[in-house]
């Protein structure tokens, strides 16, 4: 029942987008005609992208998977997993702000220029970077979010310090303690117990991330990419924020855990062989891993 | 000498004044604010209630060892009361009542790997509070709809993680799960005004209601909506009882 609630609202999305933006339901949309929505800007760096400029682009490159509305409802709807995202919405997975913010301007300009791993979104590192952020602009303007709303205050990260066998074992300790394996699995294989039923906002089917396979994380690969994916979460999936649950330091030891998950060959992942580190055990009492 | 005395009477003006105002701001309420009460009931038999299965998590299982959970879509009381129904007003409702923000901060609690209260209804712009008594991980998930104004979010609360304090913007239903217990699913029912929620017997009351006019809504999150005209005169008392059928 709570699945229909999310089809009901999902296919009145899909369906009635247009009908949605020529009927206001709320103070928010009222406020945005066509013309706030095409004057809207966005800025990275020193440059200053114009939403109007991007729509050549936006037509030839994006229209096919984003649709002409930005409803994700393009002509490849039917084909692509996971489904291209719905601009209209203003929720986006890959944020330096905390979960339920905008992203900023540099944050969807990092999406567009990364592509998304393990999906069809993919990397546009041919546009000049005017091009990028008019696109940028141009994202935005399909939802009324950026008109009232501000984008959130990225998440402060610490600079990274050395690896540390010591900073290894801890990491584990934080993985078990606020239990990543509930869905990821104790091996980090994308299995855990919970992940079967995992759904995104959409009520469509999702699988947590397997860091065992050689995969890229969408949101970007470097440690502090990593680091960011856990303290603001993924939006519109089950990937949720622990910004308020794990201590800077503690991340940074987590991100080393990870590491050592990951197939791809790192310092970490050395350091763990030698150590014999273990996987978490999910019955061991709390605090003795 | 005489700037402190200075300050003393325009202070003792100042808080004459502020008492005043609020004894005399209570009085006005007092005089005029009314209630409307009443019971919500479900006609015929209570639809079975499948059982969950908590054993992919022993913390849930065990906590439910003696009294197994079960799904909470209909909770019905002694006598066919209906809980968890939220009674609000939808019409009839103008100046400070309808723009005036519930002060109160409810707690939504995630205990034995239930949601606590089911349904918890707010006040556009109310404050409530998200906690776990739990010694497992929950993430905290509700899924508004962002046309609305509200805002989507996803938090993790480990055990003993600190309380996740919030509101709402815009009046909606929006249900809420838990990602990682797939069975925990609840409701932040938001609405405008003044509302009750009905408790195990089904009964319920609005609290401060000025003289008027009203359409009272009663919501359920499976039996639907119904909706019916009370009238609350001044200081008293209007009432409204609400039969559902199970659907
Ligand atoms: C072949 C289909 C396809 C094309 C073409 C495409 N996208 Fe995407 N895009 C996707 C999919 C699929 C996703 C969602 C990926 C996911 O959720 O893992 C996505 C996601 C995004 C996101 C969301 C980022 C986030 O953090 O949530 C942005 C922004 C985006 N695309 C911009 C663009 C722009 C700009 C273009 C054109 C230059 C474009 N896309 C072209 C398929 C496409
Ligand atoms: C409720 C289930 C759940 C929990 C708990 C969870 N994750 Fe995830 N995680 C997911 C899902 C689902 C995805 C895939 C999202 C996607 O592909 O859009 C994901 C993706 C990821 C990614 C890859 C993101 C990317 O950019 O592709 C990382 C890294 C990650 N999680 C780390 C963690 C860590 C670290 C923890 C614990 C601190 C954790 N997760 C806890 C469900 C979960």
């Amino acid at each position: 029942m709570q699945r229909n609630n999310l089809r009901k609202w999902s296919s009145v999305f899909g369906a009635a987008a247009v009908v949605a933006f020529a009927m206001p339901s709320s103070a928010q949309q009222t406020k945005y005609d066509f013309e706030t929505r095409m004057n809207i800007e966005s800025h990275v760096g020193n440059i200053t992208g114009h939403a109007k400029d991007a729509k050549p682009d936006y037509r030839r490159y994006c229209v096919g998977c984003h649709g002409e509305l930005g409803d994700g409802n393009g002509e490849n709807f039917p084909w692509v997993d996971p489904k291209p995202r719905n601009f209209q919405l203003g929720v986006f997975k890959c944020r330096s702000t905390p979960t339920g913010t905008l992203p900023t301007d540099q944050d969807l300009f990092d999406s567009i220029g990364r592509g998304f791993d393990r999906s069809n979104m993919p990397q546009w590192s041919t546009f000049t970077k005017q091009e990028r952020t008019d696109l940028v602009a141009w994202v935005k303007h399909f939802s009324p979010r950026w008109v009232g709303e501000k984008p959130g205050t990225p998440i402060t990260i610490p600079p990274e310090p050395e690896v540390t066998p010591e900073r290894i074992k801890a990491g584990r300790e934080v993985f078990a303690r606020v239990q990543c394996w509930k869905c990821h699995g104790v091996l980090g294989q994308g299995d855990g117990p919970s992940a079967a039923t995992l759904t995104d906002d959409l009520g469509r089917p999702i699988a947590p991330f397997n860091f065992a396979e050689g995969a890229r994380p969408k949101c970007g690969d470097t440690d502090k990419d990593i680091y960011r994916i856990f303290m603001t979460g993924l939006d519109g999936t089950p990937m949720p924020s622990f910004a308020d649950n794990i201590k800077p330091d503690e991340a940074w030891d987590l991100v080393f855990y990870l590491r050592t998950l990951m197939s791809q060959h790192s310092k970490e992942k050395a350091m763990a062989k030698q150590l014999g580190l273990k996987p978490v055990d999910p019955n061991a009492p709390a605090g003795q891993q | 000498m005489s700037k402190t005395k200075n300050f003393a009477v325009v202070l003792s003006a100042v808080v004459l004044v502020c008492c005043g105002a609020l004894i005399l701001g209570q009085k006005v309420n007092a005089a005029g604010e009314g209630k409307i009460t009443g019971t919500v009931k479900l006609d015929g038999t209570a639809p079975h209630m499948k059982g969950i299965d908590m054993g992919k998590d022993p913390f849930c299982s065990k906590a439910h060892a003696t009294d197994p959970g079960k799904m909470e879509t209909y909770v019905v009381g002694s006598g066919g009361g209906l809980e968890n129904v939220v009674l609000y007003i939808t019409e009839g409702l103008t100046g400070p009542a309808a723009s005036q923000t519930a002060t109160t901060e409810p707690v939504f609690d995630q205990k034995n790997c239930m949601y606590t209260p089911h349904v918890l209804a707010l006040d556009v712009d109310q404050k409530f509070k998200v906690t776990t008594s739990d010694q497992t991980t929950h993430n905290i998930h509700p899924l508004p709809n962002p046309m609305t104004g509200n805002i989507p979010w996803n938090q993790s609360q480990p055990p003993g993680a600190a309380p996740v304090e919030k509101s709402w913007k815009a009046p909606e239903v929006i249900p809420v799960q838990c990602n990682i217990h797939p069975w925990m699913h609840g409701w932040f029912v938001v609405v405008k005004g003044p509302y009750a929620t009905s408790d195990s017997n089904g009964a319920y009351t609005i609290n401060n209601v000025p003289p008027g006019s009203y359409t009272v809504t009663a919501w359920h999150e499976a039996a639907g909506t119904q909706t019916q005209k009370v009238t609350v005169a001044a200081g008293g008392s209007g009432s409204a009882n609400f039969t559902f059928k199970a659907k």
